[in-house]
């Protein structure tokens, strides 16, 4: 777009700025929510909104102690452990179970293909409340309902349909007669996975495996059913937080989180270029 | 299908390795569809027969129900003395483990004032001999209040006994059983009411994600690809950032002293600042918001095939622009359009967290109600009958999805 056709009249030029402009103002409606937390994290009083210091670019008015305050409050610490331990955990049985399954169902003699994948999936379809509430039930009989266990399976269950996915579309233009080869040349099956198929997929294991990171780092109803006081996440001290006392605390976990939530997309990013290169087929 | 050119023995061979491979297949896919089975089915199943199983009753008074079996409730009399004197002793026995107030719960719900009644009889019967229970303790029960000698109480407590029930469907529907038996419609309807909002507020946030999703999906599309790439960006990081964090973001944003009512009031637009936090208008701004990437993303990637020779085409044919827009272009974004107002519209269907912290009494959907009956009411089974029903509505637009778009083109990011 930027000039427009020459053939183009008044209207139509005009019509595309309108639409244009209002592009951008989706895009702010999207990006303001979120960056307006980040200054107002910084806020030295104990509210949610700027106060007049702020706004008139005080220094005094902004501090830092709220951060300082998740650094020396013991709940948030253990919430943050929590919250990396429970992921990786859920992220490493997820991304196993997810990319040997999609190798399978990708390989074209699954039986029941569809029917099977449509029941991988549903955990992503069916809403966390019924989840929780089936999970709630089912753990307590086993017993690992209040456990590390209990809340890191149920978020490796999450996290699966996601790799599925993304395994799924890695190896959308994976060639079998190479496995076929590998394995006619008589390379053990084990060899030829790490060694012809692992390099082919990578970049869709490891953004499957980045979803299902942050679907259990950022997952609260689940937790709020199975998990006790030991095991609460990063969200879940969040979700108390907002019901109770609402604190600037809240803001400068919330700005953190931004943080990592753009430095995962940049990794995601980085990981679907290498993906397109590969599948074109000119990568070192 | 006979091979002249295959002998028997190669088609044999051939046979062999295509069910060798299947068998592999299978093998790959077993350990996922075992863990998913264990750890995600079974806990719905076991929600599911929550829902109608419902032991409590049976396991608190089992000797009075047997007794009970052989009392015919049509008749019109009392249960037999035997009876009578077993919930006596049963009776005693709950109350010394303070069970009686789970039991008079329970028979509550079918007979509303059996719960005080319970609980004053239990504290009646409880220092009294045991020997003597067992062998006048109905009298005793009789005595002690005249509504014992209710029939409907202990056709109450019966039915309260029986082990499978469809009374919490019936709840769950704002239905309840008449005295005679048949099926009504409750006086105040709290269930299929929250339902219907719930179906509202999605078809809001579908709609309002698909009016705002639309214009930006086509200017990515047709902008420059070093420009679209910078700006997908923009929609990508809030698609990847907490929920906790976005819901928190819409707290900072509408609260009374938020940064909403400030601009407005600076800008003279309005004098008071508004209420606009817990409310349902709260749901579904934030909610639409959240949601956005779900409909930009399927909408962006069907856009980005549209050949524009179409509505160029148009255009020199001397067809008006916005008609132009409306028959041409618009149709072939269909595809788009439904998948992600169907993505959209279960997403939001059984949305929990961003009602609970910014949707007030006004803005909470259905799921909000099963956690406060997991929580707060516990009434699990109840809870189990209203998640079995949103289960039902997901699974069909679930099916939907998988009919018009088909679940294997999902597209992450």
């Amino acid at each position: 777009m930027g000039k427009f056709p020459r053939y183009f009249t008044i209207w139509q030029k005009l019509g595309l700025s309108g639409v244009k402009l209002t592009a951008y103002l989706v895009l702010l409606f999207l990006m303001a929510p979120i960056l307006v937390i980040i200054p107002l994290s910084f806020n030295a009083e104990p509210y949610f909104t700027f106060t007049e210091g702020m706004l008139a670019l005080d220094p005094s008015a902004y501090s830092m102690k709220w951060y300082e305050e998740i650094l020396a409050d013991q709940k948030w610490i253990l919430a943050i452990k929590n919250s990396f331990y429970i992921g990786l955990m859920a992220t490493l049985i997820a991304t196993v179970l997810g990319t040997t399954a999609a190798i399978g169902l990708t390989s074209g003699q699954m039986p029941f293909q569809r029917m099977i994948m449509a029941l991988l999936l549903s955990p992503m379809i069916v809403p966390l409340i019924i989840t929780a509430a089936g999970m709630f039930f089912f753990y307590t009989q086993l017993d690992i309902a209040g456990s590390y266990m209990g809340v890191i399976l149920a978020h490796a269950a999450l996290g699966t349909p996601f790799v599925v996915i993304t395994v799924n579309a890695a190896l959308a233009g994976f060639d079998y007669s190479l496995v076929r080869a590998s394995l006619g040349m008589g390379a053990k099956p084990v060899y030829t996975f790490f060694k012809v198929i692992m390099p082919l997929i990578r970049p869709g294991v490891i953004s499957g495996a980045l979803f299902a990171f942050v679907t259990s780092f950022d997952e609260v109803i689940v937790v709020l059913f199975l998990a006790g006081p030991e095991q609460r996440t990063i969200p879940r001290q969040m979700f108390s937080g907002l019901r109770e006392e609402i604190n600037p605390t809240i803001l400068a976990v919330a700005t953190l989180l931004v943080i990592i939530s753009g430095l995962l997309l940049l990794t995601m990013e980085y990981l679907r270029a290498r993906g397109e290169k590969m599948r074109a087929g000119d990568v070192d | 299908m006979s091979n002249p050119e295959l002998t028997q023995d190669e088609i044999r061979q051939a046979d062999r390795n295509i069910r060798r491979r299947k068998w592999l297949a299978i093998m790959f896919v077993a350990p996922l569809l075992l863990f998913i089975f264990v750890t995600f089915v079974a806990p719905i199943g076991t929600m599911l027969y929550r829902s109608f199983y419902h032991p409590t009753v049976a396991e608190l008074i089992p000797d009075t129900l047997t007794q009970l079996d052989e009392w015919s409730e049509e008749s019109g009399d009392l249960p037999p003395p035997a009876a009578l004197n077993a919930f006596a002793v049963e009776l005693q026995a709950l109350a010394a483990e303070r069970l009686s107030g789970k039991l008079a719960e329970e028979v509550n719900r079918g007979y509303p004032g059996a719960s005080s009644l319970i609980k004053s009889t239990a504290r009646a019967v409880r220092r009294v001999d045991l020997a003597e229970l067992q062998s006048s303790g109905g009298q005793l029960v009789l005595d002690a209040n005249k509504k014992w000698s209710d029939v409907n109480v202990w056709r109450a407590m019966k039915k309260s006994g029986s082990v499978f029930k469809d009374d919490f469907y019936l709840t769950a529907l704002d239905l309840e059983r008449s005295p005679q038996g048949e099926i009504i419609q409750r006086d105040t309807q709290i269930y299929l009411d929250l339902y219907w909002k719930s179906l509202k507020i999605a078809f809001y946030i579908t709609v309002l994600t698909a009016i705002i999703g639309f214009p930006l999906a086509w200017y990515l599309a047709n902008a420059p690809s070093r420009i679209a790439n910078t700006l997908m960006i923009f929609v990508l990081l809030p698609f990847w950032t907490s929920l906790l964090v976005r819901t928190t973001a819409w707290i900072a944003l509408l609260q009374t002293n938020g940064v909403v009512n400030s601009i407005l009031m600076s800008l003279h637009i309005t004098d008071e600042p508004l209420e606009m936090l817990y409310t349902q208008f709260a749901t579904v701004i934030a909610m639409t918001h959240i949601l956005m990437p779900f409909m930009i993303l399927p909408l962006y990637s069907v856009m980005k095939g549209i050949d524009p020779s179409y509505f160029r085409a148009a255009l020199s044919l001397g067809a008006k622009p916005i008609p132009a827009f409306i028959r041409i272009y618009m149709p072939m974004t269909i595809p788009g359009l439904s998948a992600g107002a169907l993505l959209v519209f279960i997403i939001s269907i059984g949305y929990y967290i961003t009602p609970a912290l910014v949707g007030g009494t006004d803005g909470q959907m259905i799921s909000n109600i099963i956690a406060f009956h997991m929580q707060s009411s516990n009434n699990w089974e109840l809870a189990a009958a209203l998640g079995s029903l949103l289960l039902l509505l997901i699974t069909l637009l679930y099916w939907l999805y998988d009919r018009l778009v088909g679940i294997s083109n999902l597209k992450l990011g």
